[in-house]
């Protein structure tokens, strides 16, 4: 998010109780609502206590909106610690195998060790799929959206294109949607924030192609 | 490039599919949530094998997961034991 120069507490100072919340929260600087709580650079992430996120999670609910807690990929202890508080779960996935499968396991632990389920309550979860190739997918090079669908069984919140933007957003410190509004991911990152806030936006995947079209036309106005 | 390749490579998503069940079925059964689909494969291989034996290499299994049904298709090839010198072979039970 390229706030890396500006973190000068963390989410483990909090925890540990060595720094108050507001003194960790960084305000970005593009987006006036947005604030951003670092996980540690440094320190093990084994020095976090359930009960102290749960603390920081629960001091955060009466001031924001949405309280985004980003999940360390795979199934580890920091996994169940981002998951546990959750009231709903967005699960990223690659339509590859090893990602579909863990996508499947981390399903399996929302049902089953977070502080929702535990109260007997159904947690709300969504997938959104990422790094999707339209055209090969339907060459069958890739697993397509139906195919993972019917695996994990959860409702599709949107696809992501793959694109070369989004690395070099990341490089340059942005989110894609910051960094090129208009690209094709930028675009279905979006329309998925959009349904999450309960809009009805038509699921299609964007798409950069120019069609053959506007190639024509783009060719005759230059 | 040889045909089979791409052949081979248009068909890769598939194999994925059927990897990813294989794998899942497994997990979900190992994960304390079992379904009755794996437990149903290990009772019909285990009621082969009292009977003949099964080289496991030779169980080949496949499953449609559908709205209203779930398909399971097991695939088991049967050495037949040799009649003739020359003619050799193996019998595939083909369960549906």
């Amino acid at each position: 998010m390229g706030a890396e120069r500006r973190v000068v507490f963390d989410l483990i100072h909090v925890v540990q109780g060595s720094a108050r919340l507001s003194q960790a929260l960084i305000r970005d600087k593009r987006i006036d609502t947005l604030f951003l709580l670092a996980a540690s650079q440094t320190r093990d992430k084994d020095s976090l206590s359930d009960d102290g996120v749960e603390r920081v999670i629960r001091e955060l609910r009466p001031s924001f909106d949405w309280v985004i807690c980003d999940s360390p990929a795979g199934i580890e202890r920091g996994a169940s610690l981002a998951m546990r508080h959750a009231d709903l779960a967005v699960v990223v996935a690659n339509p590859e195998v090893s990602s579909v499968r863990d996508s499947d396991r981390i399903i399996g632990l929302l049902d089953s060790t977070t502080d929702k389920a535990k109260r007997g309550e159904q947690m709300e979860k969504y997938l959104l799929l990422t790094r999707y190739d339209q055209i090969r997918a339907e060459r069958g090079e890739m697993l397509c959206v139906d195919d993972v669908l019917e695996i994990l069984c959860i409702p599709l919140l949107g696809i992501i294109p793959e694109s070369k933007d989004v690395l070099h957003a990341s490089n340059m410190g942005f989110p894609v949607t910051l960094n090129n509004p208009t690209s094709a991911p930028a675009r279905a990152y979006n329309d998925a924030a959009r349904r999450l806030q309960g809009e009805q936006v038509p699921l299609v995947v964007p798409s950069d192609r120019a069609t053959l079209f506007s190639k024509l036309l783009g060719r005759r106005a230059a | 490039m040889k045909f089979v390749d791409l052949f081979g490579r248009q068909r890769s998503a598939t194999t994925a599919h059927h990897r990813l069940q294989v794998l899942l079925m497994h997990e979900r059964c190992a994960g304390g949530n079992p379904d009755l689909i794996p437990i149903l494969r290990e009772d019909i291989l285990a009621a082969i094998n009292k009977h003949v034996a099964v080289d496991p290499d030779k169980v080949r299994l496949k499953i449609d997961r559908g709205e209203m049904v779930s398909l399971l298709e097991i695939d088991i090839e049967i050495p037949t034991p040799l009649k003739h010198p020359l003619e050799r072979g193996a019998t595939a039970v083909h369960f549906r």
